[in-house]
């Protein structure tokens, strides 16, 4: 009965997703059929799995967010039409204001739908909501991870596993354009497909993460606080659900023409691209609500619910790395943000704000855009880093070495970040005399930074290490990281730079410091809260294949990158001139490349197979101090039953008998 | 204690040799100009500080993972109880802190070094567009679709685009500087050693990105002159054979980055191949159809915009008839002819 309403739904699905298509073509004056059967195909895809999703639970969010998101959009079509046809505009039908209004209202159709701001609507009806308490009643348990969820631990689950999506998504496009690079001459992939693939890689996995950061910021910070929850649960799930149709929106780009532009949009190229930018740059407007309204709430956790006695240089690293990222992301995504809305508005309203050619000034984009995303790759590592710091004790029975300094050089790093963002500019064309500033700023990056490493060192120093599979994660992380963080210096430095800009060697350089300092730290942290959020083991042998198949993969195909550079190897092409003595290297990198996207394939397997049939954890397998392992796994609704007390130090190892938390009272079953 | 020195001396001993080792490669390509010298010279210094930062911290590593590890019958054992060292964290911020702003020094100081003008310095207005690249010797009024330079003088680059950003770098010269709509941007190079390189564009600037390459001849001085001198008093295509026309059009319309849009061999790109082109029957985007002769393709060079193929873009930039001279379009023409 239920495979009868499920199908039952696809049709009908399907059947309604032709249906509008039609309907649509003849209100816009076009033939009811087009020449080209796919958009119509795409359309019934997308309303047959709505309906699908619909037949297997009615009242599954995302299903209601979809289908909002579709009538949103055709709202936006018909209203650009209308209006266009009322003012007496020829030609009526324009699909770049169309799409783009369409694309606005999609959003807010998939919000409405999804139902994360519902409570506020009926606020300002004057209705009173209570807050969400456990899973929907009557209802499957798993129903809650698909809709409007206000459980800090039940987002912190949507934002990885959406983040991990993304990652294999953005992955696999790489996948393919590596495999184009591996030989010299275009073989399969057309320049401009080439040109789309390299854009979507690079701005899908940012999205992934941002994701991943939200993921794990949202999971652990309230538990190492001992809070029952964020302090804005419904601004908590409207964050993540924002972020949803911000990546639908930058995956459609892929049929709207896609965008050759590359991740970074530069102007003026961007103004004249197709219309997959727009959806591009829409789509990364709207995700940064996401990161904007996480970041108020997260700081407002941290600064606000804290346990009786944890001060803030008590509290446990990560949420140091989390306070900093957040203050990041709280003042710095506004600019690309605006940045990429002021390139949709030039290209709709023709407002000259970057192409020459209307008045518009080219540099004005970089500055702007840079402002943002130079911080925002302390975004991806700080939550990191954090993880690199809160492990290593663990795994080496030892206190942090000096914590102190740890916590205010993630500070330290998210102030110098602000200043630094010129440095992607130094061959420009911008005046001479801002290149030298910004080779010094950007070289003090690396003060707290290198405290980072010597404390890492100093906490492994006289330990007593232990190896399972988070722990290697860790420690890869720090070896890659290394080689990220190395081989910045010649970038900053300008005359070395203007050889290195936009070369392989800053490819290499860039996916080093992403490896080390967010990949493979996520994994690390995947592996070792795995089972507290689950409740289960993940299997230890295969954990250590996709440790060493990464770490292998990795190492090769960062220095690689990095010596292809150097050769005059230049970045974002798809055919390269093999008189540069680069070939063998581009085929070592593909090679590298798919060892480590196996490798990823391997521990996602891994975990979602572990999530059902692992082994049954103890409480605290690893003997951490940490108060979320104090308590029964996984943790119960709203975490801590009573506050509990600070009443020592996170990090005290070497200290037998000695407490961070004393919790009461006491669980009933640990 | 006993562990510091240990460490320390595998550190040292295995960082000198690292070093050693590192500075018989060869990283960069040739150097074929001047401002190449202090540049990997920096560089190279860069990759001493490098390897040695490279192997303090995975010696460090790699001994706590060795010696510092959890041994049998350790099992409820716990390390050090060290929660760190404040003239530690004191030294290892301000030695790092030292270290960079000495390299920004010096880095300032090559800066200064690689961009300082030269009394007899020789200005080329350099102009991209997408995809190519093309070259005015205001001075001597010569245009060309080639860059070629006197080796041994400093060349100031003064440069613009038409369209979108490009970015102008000769590996071997080291120093890039990207082409900027708008405005004009400076760059100042001065080759050193004869022979034939490629300028890559390495600002991504849409489809043909990978194809926008231009040449660049740097040749003795007097070479150099005579080559100015030819240019001034252009040869008339009636002086060519056919064959002369034909090769010199092959290398114009390299130079000239026809070849990024144009296939010569039938294979799809952003314009119509060139192969089979000439005599045959073009269907023009309104529908009409028109003989390709060498009218029509000497006006499809000059003003692309005046008949476009059926299912290709309207991209080509119309401004051709600037960079080309007349006897380049004729080779052009004859090129094309040739391509059955």
């Amino acid at each position: 009965m239920k495979i009868g309403r499920i199908l039952l739904g696809l049709i009908i699905g399907a059947a309604a997703g032709a249906a509008l298509y039609v309907v649509m073509r003849l209100i816009l004056g076009m033939p009811a059929m087009s020449a080209n059967p796919w958009p119509m195909i795409a359309l019934m895809a997308a309303t047959g799995v709505i309906g699908l999703m619909l037949g297997i639970e009615p009242s599954l969010g995302l299903a209601r967010a979809l289908a909002g998101m579709v009538l949103g959009f055709a709202v936006g079509l018909l209203l650009v039409y209308g209006i266009r046809l009322l003012l007496g505009m020829d030609p009526a039908w324009s699909p770049e204001p169309a799409w783009v209004t369409g694309a606005l209202l999609g959003t807010i159709g998939f919000l409405l739908g999804v139902g994360v701001v519902t409570d506020w609507l009926k606020w300002t009806w004057g209705e009173e909501t209570p807050l969400q308490d456990g899973p929907p009643k009557g209802k499957p348990a798993w129903v809650r991870y698909f809709g409007p969820d206000q459980n800090h631990k039940v987002i912190g689950v949507q934002y990885t596993v959406t983040g991990i999506l993304l990652l294999g998504t953005a992955g696999s496009f790489a996948m393919i354009f590596r495999t184009e690079l591996s030989k010299a001459g275009i073989d399969f992939l057309p320049a401009d497909l080439f040109n789309t693939f390299i854009s979507i890689h690079g701005i899908v996995m940012i999205a992934s993460i941002l994701l991943g950061v939200g993921g794990l910021m949202n999971y652990l910070v309230p538990l190492m606080l001992g809070a029952r929850d964020m302090a804005f649960p419904r601004l908590n799930s409207f964050g993540f659900w924002v972020a949803v149709p911000g990546a639908i929106l930058i995956v459609l780009a892929l049929f709207f023409g896609g965008w050759d532009t590359g991740w970074t949009g530069y102007a003026p190229l961007s103004v004249r691209g197709p219309l997959g930018i727009d959806f591009f740059m829409l789509g990364v407007f709207i995700f940064g609500f996401s990161s904007i309204v996480g970041a108020v709430n997260l700081i407002t956790t941290v600064v606000g619910m804290r346990a009786p006695g944890m001060s803030m240089f008590r509290m446990p690293i990560f949420v140091w790395a989390s306070l900093a990222t957040s203050l990041i992301q709280l003042t710095g995504t506004q600019l690309i943000a605006l940045s990429f809305l002021m390139v949709v508005l030039e290209r709709i309203f023709n407002m000259g704000f970057f192409d020459p050619a209307s008045g518009g000034k080219v540099l004005l984009f970089q500055h702007l855009f840079w402002f943002y995303s130079h911080p925002a790759v302390y975004i991806f590592i700080l939550p990191g880093l954090g993880i690199i710091s809160e492990l290593l004790p663990v795994f080496a029975r030892k206190p942090l070495f000096g914590y102190k300094w740890i916590a205010l050089s993630s500070m330290a790093i998210a102030i110098i970040g602000f200043l630094v963002w010129a440095h992607h500019m130094f061959t420009s064309g911008m005046s001479e005399s801002l290149r030298v500033p910004f080779m010094y700023s950007t070289m003090l990056v690396a003060v707290p930074t290198g405290v980072k490493f010597f404390s890492w060192l100093g906490t492994m120093w006289r330990g007593k290490l232990t190896f399972p599979t988070p722990m290697l994660f860790v420690l890869t992380s720090i070896a890659v990281f290394l080689i990220g963080g190395l081989t910045g210096p010649p970038l900053a430095t300008v005359p070395t730079d203007l050889h290195l800009h936009d070369s392989y060697y800053v490819v290499g350089h860039f996916h080093a410091t992403m490896f080390g300092g967010f990949v493979f730290p996520f994994f690390a942290a995947l592996y070792f809260w795995f089972p507290k959020i689950t409740g289960r083991m993940y299997n230890e042998r295969l954990g250590k294949v996709h440790w060493l198949l990464q770490t292998v993969g990795f190492y090769t195909m960062s220095l690689f990158m990095m010596r292809a550079g150097l050769l005059g190897m230049r970045r974002r092409i798809v055919d390269y001139d093999p008189a540069l003595g680069v070939e063998g290297y581009q085929t070592v990198v593909t090679w590298a490349g798919w060892i480590i996207f196996i490798s990823v394939t391997i521990g996602v397997i891994n975990l979602a197979w572990s999530a059902y049939r692992g082994k049954v954890a103890e409480p605290n397998p690893w003997g951490s101090r940490s108060p979320e392992w104090q308590i029964p796994s996984p943790v119960p609704e709203h975490n801590y039953e009573e506050p509990f007390e600070v009443v020592g130090d996170p990090y005290d190892y070497g200290v037998p008998g000695s407490v961070y938390v004393k919790i009461e009272p006491e669980p009933a079953s640990g | 204690m006993k562990h510091g020195i240990i460490v320390g001396a595998i550190i040292a001993v295995v960082s000198a040799a690292m070093i050693l080792w590192m500075r018989t490669i060869q990283w960069m390509p040739v150097q074929a100009a001047a401002e190449a010298r202090p540049i990997d010279w920096l560089f190279g210094l860069h990759i001493d500080v490098i390897t040695f930062l490279y192997v303090l911290v995975n010696g460090i590593l790699l001994y706590s993972i060795f010696v510092f590890r959890r041994k049998k019958g350790e099992e409820d054992a716990v390390g050090a109880n060290l929660h760190g060292n404040t003239k530690l964290e004191i030294a290892w911020t301000v030695i790092p802190l030292i270290t960079v702003l000495f390299f920004a020094y010096l880095g300032t100081l090559v800066l200064n070094d690689i961009s300082a003008a030269a009394a007899d310095e020789m200005d080329v207005n350099v102009r991209a567009r997408q995809w190519s690249w093309s070259f005015e010797y205001p001075e001597a009024g010569v245009k060309s679709t080639e860059l070629y330079l006197p080796a041994g003088r400093k060349v100031k680059l003064t440069m613009t685009s038409e369209d979108v950003i490009h970015s102008f770098w000769v590996p071997e010269f080291r120093v890039k500087m990207d082409t900027v709509p708008g405005i004009t941007t400076t760059l100042r190079i001065t080759p050193s050693e004869e022979g034939t390189y490629k300028v890559r564009c390495a600002e991504l600037c849409g489809t043909a990105h990978a194809a926008m390459l231009g040449t660049i001849r740097v040749v003795s001085p007097e070479e150099f002159e005579q080559w100015l001198q030819g240019k001034q008093a252009p040869t008339s295509p009636a002086d060519l054979s056919e064959e002369e026309l034909v090769t010199l059009g092959a290398s114009t319309a390299e130079a000239a980055g026809c070849l990024a849009c144009h296939s010569v061999d039938g294979s799809k790109s952003v314009g119509p191949t060139w192969k089979g082109l000439f005599g045959s029957e073009r269907t023009l985007a309104d529908g009409s159809t028109v003989v390709a002769d060498e009218d029509y393709i000497r006006e499809s060079i000059l003003n692309p915009k005046a008949k476009t193929v059926a299912g290709f873009p309207d991209i080509m930039p119309p401004t051709y008839g600037d960079t080309l001279s007349e006897l380049d379009v004729e080779a052009l023409i004859a090129y094309i002819r040739s391509l059955k």
